[in-house]
């Protein structure tokens, strides 16, 4: 079972990135689950979003305490309490920002990912929201669906010409991140 | 002497030197460019620190107390979504008979006022309650998510509105809640906007002085259920008096005693095209053209029925609103 | 066909299946992706049906009563407060025997003011007179609905489908949605006996003196009481066709003979049998989980609590002052046993608290550990409170 944190603000497509990697996993023919942790939102609110991944159905709804890994979706959140809480020994941390990996990690004092998503999103959406970029990036990092299920998870919820810019935002995203670098760690959770 | 010099003054002297009383504070968790937030500060402003609220379920009460904090100033109490008629109408029966001249304010949304709170407020006003009733228009049930109310101004697109192949947003017409308020022959009952802070303040003082039933129906901007960026909150709110669409009435006893002319009427395509919930209206469509020749003709109809258009040019007709741009940088 | 569906969005498309004709809609957290779906079927020209935006929850029963006692099949939804605010009209529906279906979607009643999960909406109108039904899951949610349309129609009493909010209609799974044919199969056309009808002119809503009103409310409670049969024959016809069965009364889950047995409703059921495949170790445990909790299915629980010595039972609300609502008509039902089991009572996850896995060790802790105390919020964190009011 692979467990993934989502974290972002009101706005950022937060929820929606959580239903469409669950969505991916589905259509793949894995148990997928995902949810949010509603608080009253506000645009610009701190938001979370929990998903659940795995090849046998789970029926348990508590919220994920322990993920395996965590999406990071605006960097000021690194330092809302509690973001990084629970994450599993070798858990992976993608943010989205500019800056490079490793001036993040040491201001975390943990290793992240980074992925400039928001302005892929500008590039290839026109608006800010770096939410898809994201996803790709993860699985391009753990290798855990092929992309092709996040293509199909994007033409059921999205069509024309977003579709089309989500296709080719999520393509240049996949390009910007060491693919596998998170595979083996994926398949130690049980992917 | 260079008028542009500047002197740094800590914002907590100025504040304190500021005559105005802060009935909410800042830190509070609307969104950015609330109309709603924005128009609650200036009514409490205006109406001073004497004051006990009773507020319905909805926006400002989500986003100002969410426990253990609060933003208010001010005695305050949610109950429920529709009985702030009656909460405030025994607040104010119980400050009666201590002899207190406490006044009682009673906030809604559309939600909670032209629905789910009607029969309340109906027999507040009926009843002739000492209290001013201040109804933030922002035309759809927004905390929950954007669903329609019957505030929702016709044709435009909500979550239990949508466009579809069958259906171009609310079938039905904005409900013209300052006719029914008029029915009841209170003292006084006026619209406002955002758009129009003075205005507001000026209206406000006015339900202050006045002991009976008032009620205030203020346009307030939601960015988000609207569809446009929360900086142009204040243009989209001056754009709907200016088109006719929500025209600026005052009421005594039902009678119609004052609006605010409109010098230039505007085309009301200039406020809706600023706007998601109208942009199907833009498409090439017959029934897109038709439901703009709706809208035209509801903001003609407004102004011809309360004489909006004023006689002759007059710069201070629209407060001088058409020679400020967007952004209005004053000079201290 | 197995989608990945959000629940509410799973609900809307089997309310859709149904084929109703008047849906009153009213929004309320945490039910409205429900009546939007159901908005945007309507805007597409999906559904046929009359979509009212009323003007509150006392209003979205009044015109779904109104709609079905003129003829028609309909639907609404609703949570928390607006559940409260129809409470009037619900006691109306039922006691007019009326068939309608409603999702309520579970959440905490204010003060203090919560949009959170649990089941004190639904127990607050156990009284009511309404068929109760709570699901585990959202593929019960959709499966749920569709029976209460058979349920309801066949015995004249109103059904509530109670669905854990957020917990389940803003949870994304894999769900099997039947299809139009499926549906059609198992419910015929809305058919209501006492539909108003100019040809044949009836009252209805009658004022009723003491001479008739006992004997209008004993076979009200029969009825209830007989409506266990045909609970248990849709889910068993549903099974045959789709082959999915939800639990009928009470599904029993677990280790057959364990001698301790949790017994709960809705969707907290999936957290405990996911905890429990992971203790092996702490033992035999029968998970015990209502379906029907109106009518209460005293017999079927007698016979799953046969043998059980130690039965925890773990609710979503509480009567202040009383102590558990699910606990005392548990305990009042094993009353009469030769052996009856301990009970231990207690609440859990209200106002939305997330109850984690681990609710399951400390809960078979507390049992092995205590004699059972009267009934206790479980996972109350007392620190968080000024002494006086511990």
């Amino acid at each position: 079972m692979i467990e993934v944190r989502i974290h972002g603000r009101g706005g950022q497509g937060n929820v929606v990135a959580a239903y469409l990697l669950a969505t991916a996993a589905i259509d793949e023919g894995h148990f997928g689950q995902a949810f949010p942790a509603f608080g009253a939102e506000r645009r610009g609110a701190p938001v979370v979003s929990f998903v659940r991944i795995a090849e046998r159905t789970l029926r348990r709804r508590n919220q994920v305490l322990q993920p395996d890994f965590l999406i990071v979706q605006d960097r000021a959140l690194l330092k809302v309490p509690g973001v990084l809480d629970g994450l599993r020994p070798g858990g992976g941390i993608l943010v989205n920002t500019s800056l490079d990996a490793a001036t993040l990690s040491e201001q975390v004092g943990s290793a992240v990912v980074t992925l400039p998503a928001t302005q892929l999103a500008r590039t290839h959406l026109g608006r800010p929201v770096p939410n898809t970029a994201l996803l790709s990036a993860f699985l391009t990092l753990t290798q855990i669906l092929p992309m092709d299920a996040l293509t199909r998870a994007l033409e059921q919820k999205f069509r024309g010409d977003i579709l089309e810019r989500n296709l080719r935002l999520i393509e240049a995203a996949s390009q910007q991140v060491a693919a596998g670098q998170w595979k083996e760690r994926a398949h130690a959770a049980g992917a | 002497m260079n008028m542009h010099t500047h002197t740094p003054i800590p914002i907590a002297d100025l504040r304190r030197s500021q005559p105005r009383f802060q009935g909410i504070e800042s830190g509070h968790r609307a969104c950015l460019g609330c109309g709603e937030a924005l128009a609650a500060r200036l009514v409490t402003e205006a109406a001073g620190p004497d004051v006990m609220i009773a507020n319905a379920t909805g926006c400002l009460e989500i986003f100002t107390t969410p426990w253990p904090e609060s933003s208010w100033r001010l005695p305050w109490m949610h109950s429920l979504f529709e009985n702030t008629g009656a909460i405030a109408a025994g607040m104010e029966a119980a400050l009666k008979a201590q002899g207190k001249s406490t006044k009682v304010l009673a906030f809604g949304g559309d939600g909670g006022t032209f629905d789910i709170g009607f029969q309340s407020l109906s027999g507040m006003l009926e009843r002739g309650h000492n209290v001013l009733y201040v109804c933030y228009d922002n035309e759809a049930y927004m905390n929950t998510g954007i669903q329609r109310s019957s505030s929702t101004p016709h044709a435009a697109m909500t979550t239990t509105s949508p466009v579809g192949r069958d259906r171009m947003g609310k079938r039905h017409l904005k409900k013209d809640i300052l006719s029914i308020i008029a029915s009841h022959h209170i003292p006084f009952a006026a619209s406002a906007s955002v758009a129009y802070p003075s205005d507001i303040r000026k209206k406000v003082r006015r339900a202050m002085e006045i002991e009976g039933p008032t009620f205030l129906l203020i346009h307030s901007p939601c960015p988000l259920g609207w569809g446009h960026d929360g900086a142009l909150s204040i243009e989209v709110a001056r754009l709907a008096v200016q088109t006719g669409l929500f025209p600026l009435i005052e009421l005594e006893r039902g009678e119609l005693i004052g609006t605010m002319p409109l010098r230039q009427p505007r085309p009301v395509t200039d406020y809706l095209r600023l706007q998601q919930r109208f942009s199907h209206l833009f498409k090439d469509d017959s029934r897109a053209r038709e439901e703009l020749e709706h809208l035209q003709a509801l903001a003609e109809r407004n102004i011809e029925y309360y004489g909006l258009k004023g006689n002759h040019d007059d710069p201070c007709d629209s407060e001088g609103a058409d020679t400020v741009r967007r952004g209005g940088q004053r000079w201290a | 066909m197995r989608q990945a569906l959000e629940g509410s969005q799973a609900i809307a498309r089997a309310v859709a299946l149904c084929r109703p004709q008047v849906i009153a809609a009213y929004p309320i957290t945490p039910q409205t992706h429900i009546v939007e779906n159901i908005a945007k079927l309507v805007a597409d020209g999906k559904l046929v049906c009359e979509y009212v935006s009323v003007e509150s929850e006392f209003s979205a029963a009044s015109v779904v009563l109104g709609a079905a006692v003129a003829g028609s099949r309909t639907y609404t939804a609703s949570a928390s407060q607006g559940i409260l605010l129809m409470s009037e009209v619900l006691f109306n529906i039922a006691g007019n025997r009326v068939p309608i279906v409603m999702t309520c979607a579970n959440r905490a009643v204010g003060a203090p003011l919560s949009i959170w999960n649990d089941q004190q909406d639904s127990m607050a109108v156990r009284d009511a007179g309404w068929i109760q039904l709570y699901c585990a899951d959202n593929q019960e949610a959709v499966d749920t609905t569709i029976q209460a349309y058979r349920i309801a129609e066949r015995t004249e009493l109103p059904v509530m489908v109670c669905v854990d909010g957020f917990t389940l209609t803003h949870t994304l799974e894999p769900i099997d949605m039947p299809s139009q044919e499926q549906v059609d199969a198992f419910l015929p056309p809305y058919h209501f006996a006492r539909t108003l009808d100019p040809m044949k002119p009836i009252s209805l809503g009658t004022l009723v003196s003491p001479d008739f009103y006992p004997e209008a409310r004993h076979s009200h409670h029969q009825a209830l009481l007989n409506a266990a049969a045909e609970i248990v024959a849709a889910d068993a016809d549903w099974c045959a066709l789709t082959g999915r069965s939800q639990g009928s009364l009470v599904q029993v889950e677990g280790d057959a003979d364990a001698s301790v047995a949790i017994l709960t409703l809705g969707s907290v059921i999936g957290t405990l049998a996911d905890a429990r495949e992971m203790h092996p170790e702490l033992g035999p445990v029968k998970l015990i989980r209502l379906r029907a909790f109106r009518p209460f299915p005293t017999e079927t629980l007698l016979q799953a609590c046969a043998g059980v010595t130690d039965l925890v039972v773990l609710e979503r609300a509480l009567s202040p002052g009383g102590g558990g609502i699910v606990g005392a008509e548990v305990k009042a039902a094993l009353f009469d046993m030769p052996n009856p089991p301990r009970v231990h009572n207690f609440a859990v996850g209200l106002g939305g608290r997330d109850v984690p896995l681990d609710i399951y060790p400390r809960l078979l802790q507390t049992v092995r550990s205590q004699s059972p105390r009267p009934f206790a919020v479980f996972d109350v964190d007392l620190d968080k409170l000024p002494a006086e009011d511990r």
